[in-house]
């Protein structure tokens, strides 16, 4: 299977393996050099990579004020 | 993954009954622990019990806690203990239905077909195009933002989950399938799908506003 290139419908599978290094070496080579000739999987990996990003930077929405009033009556009457 | 913090001062400030030090940590991790117990349960307000379960179980408990994980994990753990309880939407099989799923994340019409000369490969108006970069403050990024955070509410379950524990909240692979109890495989496929189906709608929105 060493010199059997991937195709792009298989590389956009394994991007989530990629990006965790979970990839054995042969399928990472093959990621990898399929990557240096196709620009639009380096895209779909950016994409990837900027979608990754953006979720971690959904912040925290703000609690509704009366359940966080709730949690730290909570408290009170705890200790 | 944040860096293992020394939480023995928070631990002690907790134990003290110190209020400010409560109400902190409850800011802080509430809209998370929400996101995340709303995944197991089927309301808004059984999420908020779940929630306030989870930290009077903290109060309960701190005086024991030995600090051999982090607050946060601990937290996360009786969090999804509490909320699988609760949640009348858990199927035990989901293992297995995960494994069995093997439709790809991408638009098939998006390859070329078997007859072509590059079979699999990008259609030629199908390529795909890197995303802008939107620095820090940026009305695209914060619509973006606003666009995934929607995409992540409406994903199946075990996806939003995984995907918010991953890459909302930062744990490591290791970390979600020992709190979720999954294997690393299925973590992975789970958040694979996630990422994939955020991933879409956010093209979808660029090409939109970029038309």
């Amino acid at each position: 299977m060493t010199e059997y290139s991937m195709d792009c419908n298989e590389l956009v599978e394994l991007v989530t393996a990629y990006l965790d290094d979970a990839l054995d070496s042969d399928t990472r080579s093959r990621f990898d050099t399929h990557l240096l000739e196709c620009d639009g999987c380096e895209n779909y990996l950016q994409q990837f990579r900027e979608t990754v990003r953006t979720v971690g930077r959904i912040g925290d929405d703000e609690i509704d004020p009366a359940f966080r009033k709730r949690l730290l009556d909570a408290f009170k009457d705890f200790r | 993954m944040i860096a293992a913090v020394d939480e023995t001062g928070l631990v002690a400030a907790l134990r003290a009954g110190d209020q400010t030090a409560f109400a902190q940590l409850v800011d802080r991790h509430t809209p998370s622990m929400l996101r995340v117990a709303r995944g197991y349960v089927p309301s808004h307000e059984i999420a908020e019990e779940v929630v306030q379960e989870t930290w009077i179980a903290l109060l309960k408990g701190i005086d024991k806690f030995e600090g051999r994980s982090s607050l946060r994990t601990w937290l996360f753990s009786v969090l999804i203990n509490i909320a699988k309880a609760r949640g009348s939407r858990e199927r035990r099989d989901a293992d297995a239905a995960i494994a069995a799923y093997t439709a790809g994340t991408v638009d098939p019409a998006r390859f070329r077909g078997a007859d072509d000369r590059y079979p699999g490969h990008w259609r030629p108006t199908d390529v795909p195009a890197a995303f802008p970069d939107t620095p820090e403050g940026a009305v695209l990024g914060d619509e973006l933002v606003d666009v995934a955070r929607r995409e992540l509410d409406n994903l199946p379950q075990r996806q939003r989950i995984v995907v918010a524990l991953r890459d909302m909240l930062g744990f490591e692979s290791a970390e979600v399938c020992e709190l979720l109890d999954i294997s690393t495989a299925n973590q992975r496929v789970l958040l694979h799908r996630g990422r994939a189906a955020v991933r879409q709608v956010l093209e979808d929105y660029l090409a939109e506003v970029g038309s």
